[in-house]
């Protein structure tokens, strides 16, 4: 297997040259279709039989709720490299994709609460899902005040990796706590090895919406990552000149 | 691999697994408060306790809800298809209930084994679909 992509990633100078290429049109794309996704899905998409009309914050809660999970994966995974191989971008990423993910998570936790009024009855309940989800969320802030309140910058990014690392056992307790125990929370909606549990035209913006919002939040990650490469590697050559090219 | 890299990764294997091991107990020694209510079965079977406060879950009976006229106390059969709970409750029930859904309640069980509950949660499943499909459906169920 080749193995120079992965090498080149331990290069900031040329992560960031690729990110300048990327991060917008990620960003422009992404919006697009979250956009074209959450319009279809408000707008146009057939209601529920059962829930009318309320079912409809779907399109914003379940591509949220994957994301938040998806971040805190790529930090997870980050974390190993961090430790094992001290890349110098893997902190970075966990820095940058920090408070996207947390956004995230508190967004599918209000859009969650927001729909169980009306459907469940209630805003909250102690269930397996709702709390194993907050905890991801509270798993997120630990992460920011950690990067925030340790000054030394080496010491903090090894701190953050290890509790990036060690989170990451929270997120297969989301995926089965549906399935585990008894809970209020329905089963996913989203499934990868089997059909779609809802038919074509209600299917289709969900999918729009979710890849619109994974391409939004790696476009927003690479502009943060770039902006906090600049700040790391502000004694580089590469970087005054960068710098300087832009008239400063 | 580089030995230093190897030992490191070692190092976060044996801390990973002990760290899920340790979540894992903790969630086996936990699993009965976890679960969010009890099943009509394990009601059946005496493993709720008697005037504490719990949560029943399962689905609502058909021709079971009996509502008196002049209040809003309502009574009906929950059922996990093996074993039946009757619930009895007064106050607004949530939008999703009707027979056949699947809901929560919360309450005391009584020395017969009635549920007298105080708030009535609704469950619904994953299977989203236009209202032009399940009347479709229905229509074919009643042919």
């Amino acid at each position: 297997m080749n193995w120079t992509w992965f090498h080149k990633l331990g290069s900031p100078k040329w992560f960031y040259q690729w990110a300048s290429n990327w991060g917008g049109r990620c960003v422009y794309l992404g919006l697009m279709l979250l956009v074209i996704g959450i319009v279809w899905g408000l707008a146009f998409a057939p209601a529920d039989y059962q829930q009318g009309n309320s079912f409809r914050i779907i399109y914003i809660h379940v591509p949220v709720a994957v994301l938040a999970q998806s971040c805190y994966l790529g930090m997870g995974i980050a974390g190993f490299v961090a430790l094992v191989w001290q890349m110098k971008l893997a902190p970075v990423f966990i820095k940058s994709v920090a408070p996207v993910g947390a956004v995230m998570a508190f967004i599918a936790l209000v859009s969650g609460a927001i729909w169980g009024k009306p459907t469940w009855g209630t805003w909250w309940v102690w269930d397996a899902r709702l709390t194993s989800v907050l905890v991801l969320f509270l798993l997120y802030m630990g992460v920011i005040a950690i990067q925030n309140a340790l000054d030394d910058q080496v010491f903090a990014d090894k701190a953050v990796a290890v509790v990036s690392l060690v989170g990451v056992i929270n997120l297969p307790i989301i995926k089965y706590s549906v399935e585990w125990w008894n809970t209020l929370h329905q089963p996913a909606t989203f499934k990868l090895t089997e059909k779609p549990s809802m038919p074509m035209e209600m299917w289709l913006p969900l999918l729009f919406s979710a890849l619109g919002l994974y391409l939004f939040a790696a476009g927003l990650a690479m502009w943060r990552m770039q902006s906090e490469v600049l700040k790391r590697e502000r004694k580089a050559n590469w970087v005054k000149k960068e710098v300087m090219s832009h008239g400063v | 691999m580089h030995p230093v890299r190897k030992k490191r990764m070692t190092i976060i294997a044996v801390i990973l697994t002990v760290f899920a091991a340790a979540t894992g107990l903790v969630m086996y020694a936990l699993s009965q408060n976890i679960n969010l209510f009890y099943s009509p079965t394990q009601i059946a079977a005496g493993e709720a306790p008697q005037n504490v406060t719990i949560r029943a879950g399962g689905m609502v009976v058909d021709n079971s809800v009996e509502r008196k006229k002049d209040s809003l106390d309502v009574a009906f059969m929950v059922t996990d298809y093996q074993h039946t709970v009757r619930i009895e409750y007064s106050g607004i029930l949530p939008d999703l209930f009707r027979e056949g859904q699947g809901i929560v309640a919360q309450g005391k069980l009584d020395g017969r084994g009635v549920l007298i509950a105080s708030e009535v949660l609704a469950k619904h499943d994953e299977e989203y679909m236009p209202p032009e499909v399940t009347d479709a459906l229905e229509k074919a169920k009643a042919q």
